[in-house]
């Protein structure tokens, strides 16, 4: 399958030297929902606004469906649709018309019928009359999506969807992406939620300082970068991990009534068997024992504070 | 070429028009209308002829192009300035609309806000002081070319300006001065030197000259020579807008 995005060695070096971009490589394909994560600045929104023609790139070369997005910008550009992360509105227009304006600006022939579906899928129709700035917050935020969809493109980014909308925006944001995507919508969306990521995408890219430090499919990410951790619930408490212990390096937690030992789960000996006799000939004393699966947020953080570097 | 977006671009700008109706058009109108008022009719009835013609009539086409320069630029600025400074360029530019398509689309709004603005400054003119066309083809021609011109010349100003002070600079200091000593109110004849050669190196003399030529058939300077300076209106700024658009300085970085 061809990507719907090919983004080959991206670099972006801003005027006063800041490099947003190391050179990126990125494809997307077509009908997935891909998650692009990283801390503000990793330059998330820069790869994004040079796709979308907004910033110019200082090098490589990015072609959507095909079409390159500088020397074909139109066939490019007619294919996506842009959710940017500031709530940007032209405060005297109404709803209807700036939604009818973006379709216009993007060469698509005028069609109520159109419009009108976009508006009530994304709760608007009743709003269509209202100026923007008679809008909350959230109501804009549904426009600007409106906006983005109003010339039916193939592929769609959402800058921060969530970034200040409520919880139930967020659930209906998610229930359009996926249905966006039932329909043939490819979605790439940029978010340091990492819940967001995990609720939502296929593939999952983490981005630092410029540079794609991970990629991958979503739970296959999970299952390489996971660690396992085995949280075993002491009683009596300990005041000291016990010498015996020390091979499993384990940490004593909630004052010394937890024992917490970390292992690769993919291991051939995760040490679990050991560790087990070992407290047994110790005579340390437990009542319970659980296992947890770290999260895309564990993986995260351990990745944007450089511990651990995946290609 | 993506009509579709230069159409909905010019529409959003009319729109925009017609919801600051007043700003656009009834200011100007009044401003006018108190100037003939004061030069025409108070002052204009105790001067003779100016040129051969009578000096309320005299004085029409320079106030039209007064308020057709300054208003060119200020309409054209702030059509491209405001999205800018909301963040709604972003739309534009993430469109399928190439650079000229985008400059046809606002700068073309801008002129017909212009043209039209000249043709109700002269109908308000009527209604003070019967002013006759000598040849009203040439003086459309001339009113649409010096409005691009200066459209044009918004359009830099509102690409390159940071802030609304400098959107206002060069129509409150620089064009408006340059208009009121480009002849507006007076034959550059009637003026002594060194006056009459310094007014002769003001570029908006040449504008007013040419396009009151177009009204009564009487030029200060050589018709020629004032068809010349409204090119150079054009492809002035015009060059500007295509070095900007090369080098995305200050649309995109």
């Amino acid at each position: 399958m061809t990507p719907i995005l090919s983004i080959k060695g991206l670099r972006k070096a801003y005027d006063g030297g800041v490099e947003a971009l190391k050179g990126v490589d990125l494809d997307i394909m077509p009908g997935e929902i891909f998650a692009l994560l990283g801390p503000n600045g990793a330059g998330k929104t820069t790869l994004i606004s040079i796709v979308c023609g907004i910033v110019t790139g200082s090098g490589g070369t990015i072609s959507v469906g095909g079409h390159d997005n500088r020397s074909d910008f139109r066939a490019a550009r007619s294919m996506i649709g842009l959710v940017p992360q500031e709530l940007t509105t032209d405060a005297f227009e109404t709803v209807w018309a700036t939604v009818s304006f973006s379709r216009g600006l993007f060469g698509k022939p005028r069609d109520d019928g159109k419009i009108e579906t976009i508006l009530k899928r994304l709760s608007l129709w009743d709003k269509r009359k209202a100026r923007m700035m008679e809008l909350s917050g959230g109501m804009k935020r549904r426009v600007m999506i409106a906006k983005a969809l109003s010339h039916e493109p193939k592929l769609l980014f959402l800058d921060e969807p969530s970034a200040g909308v409520d919880v139930e925006l967020r659930r209906d944001m998610w229930e359009l992406v996926r249905k966006l995507r039932a329909d043939g919508t490819t979605v790439v969306l940029t978010t340091h939620y990492i819940e967001e990521a995990e609720e939502m995408a296929d593939r999952v890219g983490v981005i630092r300082k410029g540079e794609l430090v991970a990629l991958g499919d979503k739970a296959e990410l999970m299952r390489r970068m996971g660690q396992k951790t085995l949280k075993i619930t002491l009683d009596p408490p300990l005041e000291a991990v016990p010498a015996g212990l020390a091979a499993w390096s384990p940490a004593l937690e909630d004052d010394g009534h937890t024992l917490c030992y970390r292992f690769d789960a993919h291991a051939d000996d995760t040490g679990i068997a050991g560790l087990m006799r070992a407290l047994e000939e110790q005579k340390v004393g437990f009542k319970d024992l659980s296992t947890h699966q770290s999260s895309l947020e564990d993986i995260f953080v351990a990745l944007v504070h450089g511990a651990e570097e995946v290609a | 070429m993506n009509w579709t977006g230069i159409g909905a671009i010019y529409s959003f700008e009319m729109a925009r028009a017609r919801r600051t109706l007043w700003q656009s058009l009834v200011a100007p109108v009044i401003t006018t209308s108190l100037y003939f008022l004061v030069f025409g009719s108070a002052i204009g009835s105790r001067m003779s002829q100016m040129a051969g013609v009578d000096y309320a009539a005299f004085i029409v086409p320079g106030l039209i192009l007064l308020s057709v320069l300054t208003q060119s630029i200020a309409n054209a600025s702030f059509g491209i300035y405001f999205p800018k400074f909301t963040g709604t360029i972003y739309e534009v530019l993430s469109a399928p609309i190439s650079p000229l398509e985008t400059v046809v689309a606002y700068v073309g709004a801008a002129v017909t806000k212009s043209v039209v603005l000249a043709l109700v400054t002269l109908a308000t003119a009527t209604l003070f002081v019967p002013v006759g066309v000598d040849h009203p083809l040439l003086m459309a021609a001339f009113l649409v070319l010096i409005s691009t011109g200066f459209c044009l010349l918004g359009f830099v100003i509102g690409v390159l300006a940071k802030n609304f002070e400098q959107l206002q600079f060069v129509p409150m200091l620089v064009v408006t001065p340059l208009t009121f000593l480009g002849g507006v109110f007076y034959s550059v004849a009637t003026i002594g030197e060194p006056w009459r050669t310094v007014t002769r190196l003001n570029p908006i003399l040449y504008l007013v000259s040419g396009y009151r030529w177009t009204f009564f058939g009487h030029a200060d300077v050589p018709l020629p020579a004032s068809i010349l300076v409204m090119a150079g209106a054009i492809l002035f700024p015009l060059a500007a807008i295509v070095w900007i658009f090369k080098s995305g300085y200050r649309l995109k970085n």
